[in-house]
């Protein structure tokens, strides 16, 4: 017999109300189970049984206030009632499994007349001879269950949380990345030389994004109920692709960065995203973001807004593409870029008049110095 | 330091907050997740606790969902409270045995947190003994009401920022017949964000906590 006590539940308690009884005298109940609820200032609390067994007396009632240690229930703890005993798999000669095999029949549903409860061949041909329909062929699953990762949660919560927040909307932009690709191939060897990392497309977008930013500052803002919020600071959140994941952490400041400063912060953000070393910090406080789907070969997209940011740019890959110049034919490197924002804060001439800018910085990249 | 998990859920529907919080104790509970602080506001929603008496709620279930509000009877202390917009709701998903194993401690931090963010902006609030709560002299500005299940809690806090207070003309707000107020009400213009980022810094202090970002194992 186990004798089931109001619990302490801190220093400052010396009472508790017993609220609701979750089993009745006599009901099984398996140790850890929530036998009662208590409520103490505010707070109620399922008690978990000590043992298991049977609810044999309940000595509180329901609304009753009694100190803590009193006794408030008794547990006889009952053998655990052994499971059933599985049937005995007495040997089967080959030939009732051969038998068995053909007429697809489940042994385990017949009653063997053989020694030990044996079934024998006379045993499964009185079987077919009832004409007992043979059991369905086992079907091979066709589903496998998995459960979601922690990270798969939280990603799916957000982007869920976003739609239903934000009414979004993406324009695409196409871009001639020509100067930049000239400027990139010109310092590619020297930067790799000089830094220890390559040099991508990322850093000259970020850069140009931000100065966007800093021209139309609605787009570095959220929305909160009624109220405007504008960040004086511009953090970009650089999506990074994690196995089976993803995570956005946060290049600071990023206006006031060049574009090796900028290389370097976000080759060490995606490092360490991807060997879990990023500090809860870094992944906070982002004021806008943007996706480099254009890594992984991707033309255009319409990127998911981060919330409680209000605008997204997503990077299509950057291509060699025919193009017309004054009426000629032109090879150029072309790049599109989207911007999904909010539609209940942004309206679409000001999303192109940002895009119009982010385009103009990048067509007219005029920087010797990285 | 341990970590808590901060996540802003914006407006959240009760019954889906309520679902998301028993995934997340059940996940707690077993340890798969650390401590974590959901930031959320409701739409109008009334809300009865398991000890609360269906006398303090003062209109019929015809008058509330005529006036666009939800009623949701919920396992959580206490008695019968309002959420609605311009109210940020916390629900603190901490295990307390790795913190004080002391349910009135926890209580009394909820509190401190709140106490402290309304400091940061200019009101002087306080505990009135015996009554759980945040009231700003006599009126009551933020409510507690708290389940525990294997030292996890749920549920947890109602702050009002800028509640249209009327909607409290339903209720007998946690069974007291005190009056209630808001930030707003007492000439502090604050949006719910930036008084969830408040909050959350004195949370992460008042429970020794690290607090971290949403999409961050």
């Amino acid at each position: 017999m186990t004798d089931v006590v109001m619990p302490q539940m801190g220093e400052s308690i010396v009472e508790g109300t017993l609220t609701k009884w979750l089993k009745k005298p006599g009901e099984r109940i398996e140790r850890d189970e929530p036998l009662f609820e208590i409520s103490t200032d505010k707070v109620d609390t399922e008690i978990p049984s000590p043992a298991a067994g049977v609810v044999s007396e309940i000595l509180v009632e329901e609304g009753q206030t009694v100190g803590i240690n009193t006794v408030v229930a008794r547990i006889e703890e009952v053998a655990a009632s052994s499971p059933p005993e599985p049937p005995v798999s007495a040997p089967l000669s080959p030939l009732v499994r051969k038998l068995a095999r053909e007429h697809n029949l489940d042994l385990g549903q017949m009653q063997g007349t053989g020694a030990g409860g044996r079934i024998t061949k006379q045993d499964v041909e009185a079987h077919l001879a009832q004409g007992a329909p043979p059991a369905p062929p086992a079907a091979a699953p066709q589903t496998r269950i998995e459960p979601l990762s922690a990270m798969r949660i939280k990603i799916a919560e957000h982007m869920v949380l976003s739609k239903r927040t934000s009414a979004h909307v993406t324009t695409i932009h196409r871009v001639d990345m020509t100067k930049v690709a000239t400027t990139r191939e010109r310092s590619k060897a020297e930067f790799q030389a000089s830094y220890g990392f390559s040099l991508t497309y990322l850093p000259f977008i970020t850069r140009a994004a931000a100065a966007a930013l800093r021209h139309f500052p609605l787009l570095n803002a959220s929305l909160d109920g009624s109220n405007i919020i504008y960040h004086n600071e511009i953090n970009i959140g650089i999506a990074v692709a994690l196995e089976n994941g993803l995570i956005v952490p946060v290049v600071r400041g990023a206006d006031e960065k060049n574009v090796a400063g900028l290389q370097r912060a976000i080759v060490d953000l995606a490092t360490r995203a991807r060997t879990r070393q990023l500090k809860p910090g870094e992944v906070q406080g982002g004021t806008f973001s943007i996706t480099n789907f254009g890594s992984y070969g991707s033309l255009v997209g319409t990127p998911i807004i981060n919330q409680p940011q209000v605008a997204i740019m997503g990077v299509g890959t950057v291509e060699k593409t025919p193009v017309v110049i004054d009426d000629a034919i032109a090879i150029r490197s072309i790049c599109l870029l989207s911007l999904s924002f909010d539609h209940r804060l942004i309206d679409g001439a000001l999303a192109d008049q940002f895009m119009s800018k982010v385009k103009q910085v990048l067509e007219d990249w005029s920087e010797e110095v990285l | 330091m341990r970590k808590c998990c901060l996540r802003e859920l914006g407006r959240t529907d009760y019954g889906q907050a309520l679902e998301l919080q028993r995934q997340l104790i059940a996940e707690r509970q077993q340890g798969l997740i650390p401590d974590q602080l959901l930031l959320l506001e409701h739409p109008h929603v009334i809300t009865l606790g398991r000890n609360g008496k269906a006398a303090n709620l003062l209109a019929s279930a015809e008058v509330l969902s005529r006036a666009g509000i939800a009623f949701y009877p919920t396992d959580r202390g206490g008695d019968v409270t309002y959420h609605g917009p311009g109210q940020l709701v916390g629900y603190p998903i901490i295990d307390l045995r790795e913190w004080k194993r002391d349910v009135g401690a926890y209580v009394r931090a909820v509190e401190q947190a709140i106490i402290d963010t309304l400091a940061d902006y200019g009101i002087s609030a306080g505990r009135i003994p015996k009554l759980t709560g945040v009231w700003v002299d006599d009126r009551k500005i933020a409510a507690i009401g708290v389940h525990i299940s294997r030292w996890v809690t749920s549920h947890g806090f109602a702050l009002n920022v800028s509640t249209d207070l009327s909607y409290f003309q339903y209720i007998v707000p946690c069974g007291l017949t005190k009056p209630v107020t808001s930030m707003a009400a007492l000439g502090v213009v604050a949006g719910l964000h930036e008084v969830g980022q408040t909050l959350a810094a004195h949370f992460g202090r008042v429970f020794d906590c690290e607090m971290g970002g949403l999409i961050h194992d």
